[in-house]
């Protein structure tokens, strides 16, 4: 802290100096683009009514190019305001929040001009597709978290999602897949724990190669076994909805949260159980301790392999229970391969929510809509090629990565394998 | 070169056939018909396991059954370990040498794919003479690839946006971007609605090495060309002493005067166009038409390529030729003997898997004194 006038940026404030300007030139680009270059506005129908929950307003008619510049207008706001905190050195953070809702929905009205919109199955399915992302980012901060970097999601979530298909078909019972998909997730942790702890393998290369090792396990049982016997290994059901009395009737919010597979609520039980347990409970702070500063850890007589070994097992078993999200939650079947790099997205998630779990979750919902979001646009048709808007995700998170979150702090002693007595650095 | 540091890769490699052998065995539905007889089971799952691998080498190294009329002509299934292997062999030392420097380069099979659409692109659409026709393909797979791989190296020197996260997520928008450009008049062949690029021009194709039988071509050497430049970058060049300077200590790097921003980008530059060739070669060598699964898996299998290899650039070649063989192999293996091909994923992550712990292979063979070679390690996420 410099006592000059002149006020020197901390690393913080730089980065959301460079959020802001990042915002701005997004919003400025957005203003032009969906509110004033295009020439007439068309109708755009925004349908909030889904189920039979209550109707507070069943459609919404808005002109595109009206709609566009209202929101592009309330984002440039926005942004003005996250400034002024910014001067004021407060968080920007809400004023980012409704920049980025602003924005969307400015793209929303331009891109679906002339359309029809279900606004409330937009966001339902969007929660629906972040679903195996959110448990995904779970499991890779429970093992970040202690100091062992999780790059096998994808293998774990495949894990789960092929054993609790299997089991499922064969007891013809989706409750003892749900069972098992997190022992399937453990065990490939189970790899992972004893050779990066125990072999103190490098811990990047493991996961990834674990990844591999799931894939073409699965791939080849896959063609092997559940092909030509699909009635018997591979004829697994879905979990039906359960609607919660009374939430479920609540406009919009209802269908979207509170009208969903058991799956879903048992992720709402993970991520709470996990946001608390990591800030407010013993075991969260010796993982925290553990990730960060293992020696120190140590020398207050806390086990930092033995700490380790059970988060890594701890997130396999989160990630295997997401696993079952793609089997007994969304498809019925195991396919190959059918992870299809979520596992990924979800480690994006982990790092974009900064290590945080609800940080995290924010991030997977981002995602989970813009996917769902490219679906709904690839029917409709789009102004854009379909191509761009499923490259949407991932650009989005090279710029997030690298221009919001900046240079990203994970856990000090993360990938760095402990050897008692022997320090880690 | 020792033999002592073969046998680490080699026991590796036989417990990764073992283990996998006992995958084949027992997923075989004969076989666990068998389940009340175990001693005909066991010589059923032996059996059938032996047809796989059997299949496995006909289909890399040697065939006995082409080999009636000349002896040397059993030995053209190598020829389709070469063609497989020359990717292999750019795309690994791609990831091998961002390794060196310390950086994880996870995106080869992005860089691969904007060196095949560099390539694919000069190979079609200009006329030039033979031998400058390819090397312009070459350059422009090289150049593009470059600068895809460039970025990232640039980003993280600009913004610390970590290489990993940035290298999966360039993959899918390369990916993407393939998958538009050949909806689009410039790229998809006139009369054709699948995606699928016109043929490049024969002046810009590689020749076969062998004859035209024989769909080993000059892409085997060009790869090996530059397995040797990637040798010279990095023992015998000032640059490449930089890299491994970076790679081994970052912060005292810095200390002692070297960019660490400015050999961040240049390794980048370098392995996204190593990635770029291996697409030429792919293009130009084997594929001559590009379609919207010409990335593969060729991503995936460099880094295992690179880990075999221990990031050094000859142990990236045998990686490759290893690896090449069983892709190879795996196909022959596959129509003859209704083992799924990726039965090879599974050896591949288990060779791997064993000879990155080689704790655990010494212990199980009761070894000692065993040379461990160089470990391979990243640099975590704040590295």
């Amino acid at each position: 802290m410099s006592t000059t006038e002149v006020r020197s940026l901390s690393a913080p404030e730089r980065r959301r100096k460079r959020g802001i300007i990042t915002m701005a030139s997004l919003g400025s680009i957005g203003l032009l683009l969906f509110g004033i270059f295009p020439k007439s506005g068309q109708p755009v129908t925004f349908s909030f009514v889904l189920g039979n929950e209550w109707v507070l307003a069943k459609e919404l008619i808005i002109n595109s190019k009206s709609g566009s510049l209202s929101f592009s207008i309330i984002s440039l706001l926005a942004i003005a305001v996250a400034t002024l905190q910014f001067r004021a050195r407060k968080t920007i953070r809400t004023a980012s929040a409704v920049f980025g809702a602003t924005f969307l929905m400015s793209f929303l009205c331009w891109a679906t001009a002339g359309k029809f919109v279900p606004f409330t199955g937009l966001l339902q399915g969007g929660l629906i597709l972040s679903v195996p992302l959110i448990f995904g980012a779970m499991a890779g901060i429970i093992s970040e978290r202690s100091g062992v970097i999780n790059i096998a999601i994808e293998g774990q979530l495949l894990a789960g999602a092929f054993l609790s298909g299997i089991v499922a078909s064969l007891t013809q019972n989706n409750w003892a897949g749900l069972v098992v998909a997190p022992i399937a997730g453990a065990l490939i942790s189970l790899l992972l724990a004893i050779f990066a702890i125990k072999y103190g393998i490098d811990q990047v290369v493991l996961g990834f190669v674990l990844n591999v090792l799931v894939i073409g396990l699965t791939n080849f049982l896959y063609k092997k076994l559940l092909i030509p016997y699909q009635s018997t290994w591979n004829a697994g059901g879905t979990f039906p909805p359960i609607q919660i009395p009374l939430l479920s009737k609540i406009p919009v919010v209802g269908p979207i949260f509170f009208s969903q597979s058991i799956i879903v609520y048992l992720m709402y039980v993970v991520v709470a159980v996990i946001h608390i347990a990591l800030f407010k409970s013993k075991w969260g702070l010796r993982t925290r301790s553990v990730g960060e500063h293992p020696t120190a850890a140590e020398s207050v007589g806390i086990d930092v392999n033995k700490i380790r070994f059970r988060n890594v097992l701890i997130a396999g078993a989160v990630a295997g229970l997401g696993g079952a999200f793609f089997t007994l939650g969304a498809l019925g079947s195991f396919s190959k391969e059918m992870t299809a790099g979520k596992g990924f997205i979800a480690l994006a998630a982990v790092i974009f929510g900064r290590w945080s779990p609800l940080g995290a979750v924010a991030a997977a919902l981002i995602f989970g809509f813009a996917d769902n979001l490219q679906g709904l646009l690839t029917i409709t048709g789009t102004p854009i090629p379909s191509e761009f808007m499923l490259m949407v995700p991932y650009v989005a998170t090279i710029i997030a990565v690298s221009g919001f979150v900046g240079k990203v702090r994970a856990p000090a002693a993360d990938g760095v394998a402990y050897k008692r007595g022997g320090g880690s650095h | 070169m020792k033999l002592k540091k073969l046998i680490l890769p080699a026991l590796s490699f036989a417990m990764a056939l073992f283990v996998s052998g006992l995958l084949v065995a027992f997923s075989d539905s004969k076989v666990l018909a068998l389940k009340s007889h175990p001693i005909s089971m066991l010589s059923k799952g032996l059996s059938t396991c032996g047809a796989a691998y059997w299949a496995l080498f006909r289909g890399s190294i040697f065939d006995p059954r082409l080999a009636s009329g000349h002896f040397w002509e059993g030995f053209y299934p190598f020829s389709e370990t070469l063609v497989a292997a020359s990717p292999l062999i750019l795309t690994g030392l791609s990831v091998a040498l961002a390794f060196r420097a310390g950086l994880f380069n996870i995106g080869a099979q992005g860089q691969f794919i904007a060196g095949a659409i560099g390539a694919s692109w000069v190979g079609f659409t200009f006329d030039l003479p033979i031998v400058i026709h390819s090397i312009a393909a070459i350059a422009a797979a090289m150049i593009f690839a470059g600068l895809y791989g460039g970025f990232v190296g640039f980003l993280k020197s600009r913004t610390g946006a970590h290489e990993v996260i940035v290298t999966i997520m360039l993959n899918y928008v390369a990916g993407y971007f393939l998958l538009w450009l050949l909806s689009t008049t410039a790229f998809l062949r006139p009369g054709r609605k699948d995606p699928l690029a016109p043929e490049v021009h024969n002046s810009a194709r590689l020749l076969h090495l062998f004859g035209p039988d024989l769909r080993a071509n000059l892409g085997f050497i060009v790869a090996l060309v530059a397995a040797a430049a990637v040798w010279w970058l990095l023992t015998r060049s000032t640059w490449g002493f930089r890299f491994r300077a970076v790679g081994a200590n970052a912060a005292a790097s810095r200390t002692a005067g070297i960019s660490v921003a400015r050999v961040s980008t240049t390794v980048m530059f370098l392995a996204g166009a190593l990635a770029g060739l291996g697409g030429a070669v792919q293009i130009l060598g084997t594929e001559y038409a590009m379609t919207s699964g010409v990335g593969g898996s060729f991503g995936f299998d460099a880094i295992t390529v690179a880990l075999l290899g221990r990031a050094t650039p000859i142990g990236t070649v045998f990686a490759a030729l290893l690896f090449g063989a069983l892709r190879a192999g795996g196909l022959t293996m596959q129509a003859s003997t209704d083992t799924p091909l990726d039965l090879v994923l599974v050896i591949q992550a288990l060779v791997v898997l064993f000879i990155a712990a080689p704790a655990l292979i010494k212990s199980l063979f009761r070894l000692k004194n065993v040379d461990e070679g160089e470990t391979i390690s990243s640099k975590g996420w704040n590295g």
